[in-house]
């Protein structure tokens, strides 16, 4: 880097805001699908794993490889099947949302209190119906902690796919580098940092929704 | 992925400088010092936190879990880039990834031990720092583990990005596939760390095992209540 670059060089941003939507559009897509992805596997997983006890610890210890499983190789060995789509991106992440997800789906449905269940069996309730309209409900916190925390990551991990060539905002830090300049690099990280924060916040406020009745 | 069977079992690259066993070498060396320092920072900032005040306890550990959102990729290149391409200047970002999960899973550790375990070891004139080392920490280990394990695997499977800025290990060989398309040494590469990080993950569960305290263990015969 020449000593006389700045470190931030505002007119490079202010030039490039068209590639930013782009890019930041394009990164929503790979770190958002895989967790809608996650969550539709996750849920049902889950629930046969609270309802079959000895389902769960096989389960438990295939999700906990494949979340130890590292991006960049998973990205590099699917890229012959998948190619340049974003599903050499996408069936990582949403292999790894999984792995967070399971577990706290479990846990939300174990958590729930037996008088609770007995009580709405006693009122009528049909298994799938109590399922549906008691036990997800009483999870939904452990399952939307568990959300949080696979929407931030995937986020982060996203740009680990630049060096695939599909890597949304991360392709900034390919930029910087080729070009020896760090003002791609700071946007892409203050761009990151960005979508992860809203993302978490829109999560905090849908558990609020969802959950009227938990204390504030 | 058959490329990537093929350019594993090639002895040619399993010698010189370039070997696997080097480049192996390389990579676990990175991985355990990393891991040290973060245990060294988290470690002893995870117990201090954990008789801290709700309030701050409770906004370090947020901050520790917003660390997840840091694109590591890119701190590693705006390491590189104002460092000058120093070596250990590219491991400061897999410390910063390594830290919080040994943090946060020591303070949780420690919070979750019932607090008439450690009256009862108060009364029995243990001081401060006894309860705090023959205690808490030994049953706070098992969730230390979890998150060393944690830190451990995410740290393998970093370290291979950061071969992007020359840091070598086994990512040398998926960034080498990359750039000059030879598909078999990027996905044997690969293959390396996907054994790698399964084999670090193996032996983190088998030494949470060993290290937990008897009491704690799960054995039949290990009774939690008292009958009568």
């Amino acid at each position: 880097m020449n000593e006389d670059e700045p470190l931030v060089r505002w007119d490079w941003i202010h030039e490039h805001y068209g590639l930013f939507g782009d890019l930041t559009v394009e990164h929503l897509k790979l770190s958002l699908l895989p967790v809608l992805l996650g969550l539709l596997v996750a849920v049902p997983l889950g629930v046969l794993c609270a309802r079959w006890r000895g389902l769960y610890p096989p389960v438990l210890t295939a999700v906990n490889i494949l979340y130890s499983l590292p991006s960049l190789a998973l990205f590099l060995v699917l890229l012959d099947y998948t190619g340049l789509s974003i599903w050499t991106v996408a069936i990582p992440l949403t292999l790894y949302t999984l792995a967070v997800l399971v577990p706290n789906v479990v846990d939300g449905l174990r958590q729930v209190p037996d008088t609770t269940r007995q009580a709405a069996t006693a009122m009528g309730y049909t298994p799938l119906r109590r399922l549906v309209a008691v036990e997800l409900p009483i999870a939904v916190p452990v399952i939307i902690a568990g959300l949080r925390v696979a929407t931030v990551s995937n986020i982060s991990l996203v740009s680990v796919g630049a060096l695939v060539g599909i890597g949304g905002l991360g392709s900034l830090f390919k930029t910087g580098f080729d070009l020896q300049f760090t003002t791609p690099v700071l946007a892409g990280i203050v761009l990151i940092i960005i979508l992860a924060v809203l993302f978490d916040l829109a999560l905090v406020l849908l558990q609020r929704l969802l959950t009227p009745w938990s204390p504030r | 992925m058959n490329d990537g069977w093929r350019w594993l079992t090639d002895g040619a690259n399993w010698h010189g400088p370039d070997g696997i066993p080097v480049r192996l070498a390389e990579h676990l060396g990175y991985t355990l010092l990393v891991l040290a320092v973060a245990v060294l920072v988290g470690l002893p900032v995870g117990l201090l936190l954990a008789h801290a005040g709700r309030r701050t306890a409770f906004t370090v550990i947020n901050v520790a879990n917003g660390f997840r959102a840091l694109p590591t990729l890119g701190l590693l290149v705006l390491i590189f880039l104002l460092s000058a391409g120093s070596d250990l200047a590219a491991l400061v970002p897999l410390v910063a990834l390594a830290i919080p999960p040994v943090l946060v899973n020591t303070y949780e550790g420690v919070r979750q031990i019932d607090p008439r375990v450690r009256d009862a070891a108060l009364g029995m004139g243990m001081t401060g720092r006894q309860v705090l080392l023959r205690v808490e920490l030994p049953l706070a280990v098992p969730l230390i583990m979890v998150g060393a394990r944690t830190a451990a695997v995410q740290v393998v499977a970093t370290a291979t990005v950061a071969a992007y800025i020359n840091l070598g290990g086994l990512g040398g060989y998926l960034m080498d596939g990359i750039l000059l398309r030879q598909y078999g040494t990027a996905v044997g590469g690969s293959l390396l760390v996907v054994l790698l990080a399964v084999a670090v993950q193996i032996l983190f569960t088998y030494t949470g095992r060993l290290l937990t305290p008897r009491g704690l263990r799960p054995e039949p015969n290990n009774r939690k209540e008292i009958p009568g």
